[in-house]
């Protein structure tokens, strides 16, 4: 998904300046926690929102008025041909990819920096402990016998086995962007600084003040914090990896402009994570959004209020007299049409049958066409391949062969079930190509366009995977509580995430005994005398 | 014409006489029972009782002698000869109708036409 590591969260910058100013914990929590950036919309800069804002009114009202705005832009880029018109979201697009690639990159090197010199002064610490005595004080110090050489050989194991573990935990590249900090690795760093700083103290007043003579007891020492640090790396993969695998809450996603619902089981998490999550999920669980599919909903509700022909041409926010006028007349409107005797459930009861049939029949002329063009390709085995190196192809060409045939049934299916953005000429070719080379059958060729697969299965452009904006009324630091709803904006539809706590499940326990298990006949016979 | 364990069963009986016609080398009665106490009373679609295992007369031939002595289908038997008819097995009591050097059967039956006739006629005094 977000592979490339060019952004750095933009709010990390906010979220320092505003609320911690704890200079240690900056180092590797910023850069290891997953940063996740904010998107924009392209009416407002939604970081994190303050905790009165209504969630989904807002959210509705600010819909409309894009809609009402770019009605034409969008109707005309979704039903033509998509190679060269532009629709509002690749604008956005276009302006957030300049945008965030400018400003964020010195952000992200300097998280790195920070913790890579916090993780160097955790780890010279030891050797620092063990080197110390031998440059200030050689001549007083006690030989080290053999007990304390074996235990330089442990220090040093520990030590390569300390920068291994941090290494996997913390400086993998992070799967995506969060807006806050991660807050258990920021607590985790406070930690570490804690306990190195509390240890370099004891150092420095009791050994290297006192010049102590006692060598072994210096390499015990260190020994024992480096003890302490894989202690606490046990407790940071407790905390970071093992407490959220336990499944604690059920999570209801549903996509805001057709339904689609999804279940997930999750354990405790901070609500950001959750969302990463989800967003993880998503990408192969639901079907692509397609808003080509909505525009028959939005004609019937447009078809209500056109019926008594209320114009209003200003958009929302005019003056109070207005706005006055508008609601008694919608108020009128409504109570009109609960008054009319409305058909329009007849009518989409015989369009749906409609198109239906009509895309049965679509369907069936297309299998027959992919079939017949299969027909017409055999793969060659390897004598023929030596005999006749006449009129070979290889898949690409092999495909551009058989596609024309297939092309206009193709063409006109897609349409008809309003895919055609989807898929370009190029895609379907490629596609082909693939088919041909792994030998599939012309079913499995027509699978990817007789059904609407995951958005992960269509080209990147549709992913706007950096598009998210997390909306939510607790803090997204928080975590997941019975309950909590929040909600992950894209840029023309939303998921609505409820949660619910999975229940105590009780077990009784009912022992059977296996000799109990008889049986008798029952019968009823009739005897004539 | 339910019953209680262990306490005696009281029921309102007609007195049946039925004399066995003889066919060869037969002697039929000319119906068919039903029922007994290894027997599954619940299938049993005459009784009021569910839980009856007593025998009951399942079919009538039409002209036969137990037709003619006024058996009618669904009722119980309870005595054949003095023999009682109310906790027997299936075939003790087809053996008790069948026994070949006996020409008259006289069986006690009860129904429960017999039991509302009586009610009503005690009703009216």
């Amino acid at each position: 998904m977000d592979t490339e590591s060019a952004y750095s969260g933009y709010s990390y910058y906010s979220g320092r300046s505003r609320g911690s100013h704890r200079h240690g914990e900056r180092s590797r929590d910023r850069h290891k926690s997953r940063s996740k950036e904010s998107s924009r919309s392209e009416k407002s800069v939604t970081i994190n929102a303050p905790p009165a804002e209504p969630l989904l009114g807002d959210q509705s009202v600010r819909g409309e008025e894009v809609q009402d705005d770019n009605w034409g832009e969008t109707t005309t880029a979704v039903t033509g041909t998509s190679e060269h018109s532009l629709s509002q979201e690749d604008i956005v697009r276009i302006s957030k990819d300049l945008d965030d690639s400018v400003g964020l990159d010195c952000k992200r090197y300097l998280n790195v920096a920070l913790s890579v010199i916090l993780g160097l002064v955790v780890f010279l610490t030891p050797l620092a402990f063990l080197i110390l005595p031998h440059l200030l004080w050689p001549d007083r110090l006690r030989a080290c016998g053999t007990a304390c050489e074996g235990l330089f050989i442990s220090v040093a194991f520990k030590l390569l086995i300390l920068l291994l573990a941090v290494w996997a935990l913390f400086f993998r590249p992070p799967r995506a962007g969060l807006p806050r900090i991660f807050v258990f690795r920021a607590l985790l760093a406070t930690l570490v600084l804690l306990f190195v700083l509390s240890y370099w103290l004891f150092y420095g007043v009791r050994i290297l003040d006192s010049q102590d003579e006692d060598y072994q007891g210096i390499v015990q020492y260190a020994v024992s914090l480096v003890d302490a640090l894989l202690f606490i790396h046990y407790l940071a993969i407790v905390l970071l990896e093992l407490r959220q695998l336990q499944p604690f809450f059920s999570l209801c996603v549903t996509r805001s402009t057709d339904g689609a619902t999804q279940h997930y089981n999750l354990g405790q998490l901070s609500i950001q994570r959750a969302a990463v999550v989800i967003l993880e999920n998503y990408y192969k669980d639901f079907p692509v959004h397609n808003p080509a599919l909505l525009t028959a909903s939005k004609s019937r509700a447009a078809k209500h209020l056109a019926g008594l022909k209320v114009y209003n041409v200003d958009g929302p926010g005019e003056n109070n007299a207005a706005a006055g006028i508008a609601q008694s007349q919608s108020r009128a409107m409504i109570a009109a049409a609960a008054r009319r005797r409305d058909s329009s459930h007849n009518e989409l009861y015989y369009e749906e049958a409609e198109h239906e049939r009509r895309v049965r029949k679509r369907r069936a002329r297309l299998v027959v066409a992919v079939e017949e063009a299969f027909t017409h390709i055999r793969r060659m085995q390897e004598e023929e391949q030596k005999k006749a190196p006449g009129d070979v192809m290889d898949p690409r060409e092999a495909a551009q062969a058989i596609f024309p045939s297939m092309a206009r049934a193709l063409q006109k299916y897609l349409r008809t079930t309003r895919q055609q953005h989807l898929h370009s000429m190029e895609s379907i070719q490629q596609h082909l190509a693939f088919s041909i080379t792994n030998n599939m059958t012309p079913k499995a060729f027509l699978e990817s366009y007789l059904t609407t697969g995951p958005t992960l299965q269509y080209g990147k452009d549709r992913w706007l995977a950096r598009q998210w904006t997390l909306i939510s009324e607790a803090s997204v630091t928080s975590g997941l509580k019975d309950g909590t709803v929040f909600l992950l904006k894209c840029i023309d539809f939303s998921l609505v995430v409820t949660t619910k706590k999975i229940p105590y499940i009780q077990l009784a326990e009912e022992f059977i005994d296996p000799k109990s298990h008889k049986f008798m006949l029952r019968l009823q016979s009739e005897t004539s005398v | 014409m339910s019953f209680i364990p262990g306490h005696p069963v009281t029921a309102v009986v007609q007195r049946i006489e039925i004399h066995k016609l003889r066919d060869g080398d037969n002697l039929i009665l000319g119906f068919s029972i039903g029922g007994g106490i290894d027997q599954d009373p619940s299938q049993n679609p005459f009784s009021e009782d569910k839980t009856d295992k007593g025998i009951y007369v399942t079919r009538v031939s039409k002209g036969g002698p137990a037709e003619v002595a006024g058996l009618r289908m669904g009722d119980k038997i309870m005595q054949v000869n003095g023999w009682d008819m109310t906790m027997v097995t299936h075939d003790q009591a087809r053996k008790k109708l069948t026994k070949k050097n006996e020409d008259v059967v006289r069986l006690l039956v009860t129904r429960k036409s017999l039991e509302n006739a009586v009610r009503q006629s005690m009703m009216q005094h």
